[in-house]
Parts: structure tokens; sequence; C-alpha cells
């Protein structure tokens, strides 16, 4: 019986004091933490993309809690993250514009010249790097850096050779305006239907040789609406969406290469 | 002399990683920074020495007089378990950022074979009690030396030009191999 009943008996004790032992130093070490911070990060996306600025999901979290972040910061997760964060906290969610990423080129297989063919590594960042293989060196390199950089499966490639953007999937995280080497990607308000899908600063003749779809600086937009477009750079540039006139938009959509003018169907996959 | 001879022996020659292939998942785990890596060192080194200490108590106070030797790998988990929690709240408590890159594999520690072999090697060799302290640190130093190095070359690594089927684990194993083959080159310090 002593057999059994001394190394229970040891062992039981042992347990004990090593309890007793983390019992006393949990007491001791225990860190205070704010459980605001476990319920935020409960609710946002758990993406960890950094689009709000922030490190992570968590980092973002304990931003909100301590004050020096907006509960609608983050804009993977959009007005229900935010009005869901700032139940948890309390306060006022504040307005959110879904915003959606746009391509600022219609330098389709039909409309854009190639100078080349090239035949290096296929991402747009290679092929940037030696000019591409378009004329028009400003325009989309159609390698899909930007459709892989997605976290969110809102890109694909079109059949035109240009990326496409579903707008519903498209969460603004930026990461597919990082990932463009020349730029062509812009976030843009959703309700934004006005834009200019041209980034070419070359002159209008040069311009116009290699592409058909490229602005030309003619300047017709920025007679329609003056209050709202620019040129800068032989590049007409909206300033302000929200100062077009719709009444206008006529007007400027008789831009002669299509390079302004309304979102087209085809625009938004 | 046998103390130096013990602790020589510890941190080169029959280090844990290199020699018994003990610990390998945090050695590939946190080995990517050298920061966390040497973090990392000094937890294992910490709880290893402390293991040493309090498995050599309860071998030598408790289970050998009692001749419960039997009892020695339950209750040398019970030790480690113990001491790896109080680590854990310890680091929590002061560097919540070590805490957040240490990551699974702080906890892990309870369950990283090296330390449970640090005591029983210990125990197998009967060590007294001072040596059993340098052996526990010395382990200990040799484990932080062996992560740090791997964490120096993996740091290197990602600038080098690593053949894609061998990216990751797979050239983490072949390092740490060729590292195991250089430290079984201090072999012969010791006859």
């Amino acid at each position: 019986m002593t057999d059994v009943l001394i190394p229970v008996i040891t062992m039981t004790a042992l347990g004990f004091l090593f309890s007793v032992g983390l019992v006393f130093a949990y007491k001791k070490l225990k860190v205070e933490e704010d459980p605001k911070i476990e319920k935020v990060s409960e609710m946002l996306p758990q993406a960890n993309c950094g689009a709000c600025g922030f490190s992570g999901c968590r980092a973002f979290a304990e931003a909100v809690v301590k004050g020096s972040a907006e509960p609608n910061g983050c804009p993977v997760g959009g007005e229900e993250v935010a009005q869901n964060v700032a139940d948890i906290l309390g306060v006022h969610a504040g307005e959110i514009i879904k915003r959606v990423a746009r391509v600022h080129c219609r330098g389709t297989h039909s409309a854009a010249i190639n100078r080349g063919f090239y035949l290096g590594i296929s991402t747009c960042y290679a092929s940037h790097l030696v000019g591409g293989n378009k004329q028009c060196s400003f325009g989309c390199l159609g390698f899909g850096d930007c459709v892989r950089a997605c976290l969110f499966d809102a890109m694909h490639m079109g059949e035109e050779g240009l990326p496409i953007v579903r707008g519903e999937k498209c969460t603004a995280c930026g990461k597919c305006v990082d990932a463009c080497p020349r730029n062509i990607l812009e976030l843009h308000p959703l309700t934004q239907n006005i834009l200019v899908y041209c980034r070419s600063e070359d002159r209008g003749p040069l311009a116009r040789k290699g592409c058909k779809n490229s602005c030309i600086a003619c300047g017709i937009c920025v007679r329609a609406c003056p209050e709202a477009i620019v040129l800068e750079k032989n590049l007409a540039i909206i300033t302000d969406y929200k100062k077009i006139d719709p009444e206008k938009i006529p007007e400027i959509e008789k831009c002669p290469t299509d390079a302004i003018g309304r979102l087209r169907k085809d625009d938004d996959g | 002399m046998e103390l130096v001879a013990i602790f020589i022996s510890a941190v080169l020659i029959q280090n844990f990683v290199l020699y018994y292939f003990l610990g390998i998942c945090p050695f590939l785990g946190v080995s990517k920074k050298i920061d966390s890596a040497f973090s990392m060192g000094l937890a294992v080194t910490f709880v290893m020495s402390i293991t040493a200490v309090v498995s050599w108590l309860i071998n030598n106070l408790i289970l050998i007089p009692y001749g419960l030797d039997y009892l020695q790998i339950v209750s040398f988990i019970l030790v480690i378990a113990s001491l790896v929690q109080l680590v854990e709240m310890f680091i929590r408590k002061i560097s919540p950022p070590l805490y957040q890159a240490l990551g699974i594999y702080l906890p892990l520690i309870t369950t990283n074979c090296a330390i449970m072999g640090l005591a029983l090697i210990a125990a197998l060799n009967e060590y007294s009690f001072v040596e059993t302290v340098v052996f526990g640190f010395g382990s200990g130093i040799g484990f932080t030396l062996a992560i740090i190095l791997m964490a120096g070359i993996r740091e290197q690594l990602d600038l080098a030009d690593v053949p894609e089927p061998l990216k990751g684990a797979g050239i983490a194993l072949i390092v740490a191999g060729i590292m195991a083959l250089a430290f079984n080159g201090f072999i012969g310090m010791l006859t």
C-alpha cells in the first residue's frame, strides 16, 4: 500500500507547491490589459493588410482603444466594422466613404501600339525597368502585378490586357496602388463616376501615336468644365469630381480619344 | 578544472542543438531575426538554469532518498511546465513586443526536449549540485550561441539567391546540418 501512497503523495505535494508558487507569481506579474482591445480585435477582418496604416489588425485595435485612431480607420472592414467598433467604444462611427481602386489606362491591345516584344520576367516591375513593350511609357504594362497583389480577389486581367477591378469586392486597401510601377491605379470614391483614363504626359501628337485612347491635352473637357478639370503636363486632371455638373458630362464626353468620361460597364467587372 | 570542462563541453562540444539535436523546433522557428533569437536564447537559458537547479534538488532530496527514481520524468515535466509559465508571465509583463515576437514558441519551451534532456542527462551523469548549475547554464549558453549563429546566417540568406525548392525550411535544415558538422570538430578539444 505504501508503495502506491508515497509516490502519489509526493507528486501531489510537489504539484501543490508549484501551483502555489505560480499563483503568487501571477498576482505579482499580472498584466492589466484593456478587454476592449480584444473585443475590437475580434471585430476586425484579420487580414493584417496594413491598409489602416498600422502594422496589423491587433495594432490598429490597440490604437483605436487608445484613441489615436478613428473607429472608421479600417478601409477593408468598411461601414459594418466601423459601426461595430464604435459600438464597443461607445462613440460615433463617423461617415465612411467607400472607395475603390480604378484603372487609369485604356491602352487595350487594340488601342495601344507595341514598340516591340518583351520576353523577360513577366512582371510589370521587371518590364517597367526596361521601358515595357508599349510605345506609351506611361500606360499599363499588363503583367498583372496589381492582380497578384490583391488579397481580396477583387481584380482580374481583362481580355483586352488591362486589369479590371470588381467594385463590390474592392476594399480600398491600396495594395494594387503600391504594386503598380506606373501608378496606373488610384483610389476613388465609389460614387465618382467620371474619370480620366490616361496617365500619359507625352505631348498630344506623340501620345496619339502610341495609343488611340490617350489624352492628347486638347482641352475640350477643360472648356466644358473649367471649375473641376485642369490640364497639367499634357494631361487632363479632375481636381474635384463633386464640382462637375451632371449636365456637363455629355460635353466632357466629347473627348476625341475617349480618355475621359463615365465608367463603362466593362470598367467595373 | 572539471567545472570548466563541463561548461565548455555544454557550450561547444555536446551542444544541445547541434550535438544531441534537441530543441530543433525553436531553433528553426525563432531564428529568422537576431533580436528575437537572442531573446529566445535568454529565455531558454533562464529556464534551463533554473530547471537544472530545481530538478537536482527534487531528484537528490526527494526522489533518490525515497527510491522514487522512476518519477524523474513526471516530476521534471512539472518543474519545466511551472517555470515556463513563470517566464511567460515575466516576459509579458516586462516586454509585450518581445512577448508578441516569441509568440507560440514561448509556451512551447515547455515541450522543448532540450530542457527535459538537460534534466535527465544531469541526473544520468550524477552531477554534483555545482556541476549541475554549471551544466544547466552552459547548455543554455550553448543553445543561445547556436540560435544566434543560425539567425545571423539566415538574415544573410534572405539576400542570397536560394534555389526555389530549397527556400525556407529546406535551406535552414541544410545550414543547421553544416553547422552541426562544424561543431563536431570541437570534439577533439576534450580528451
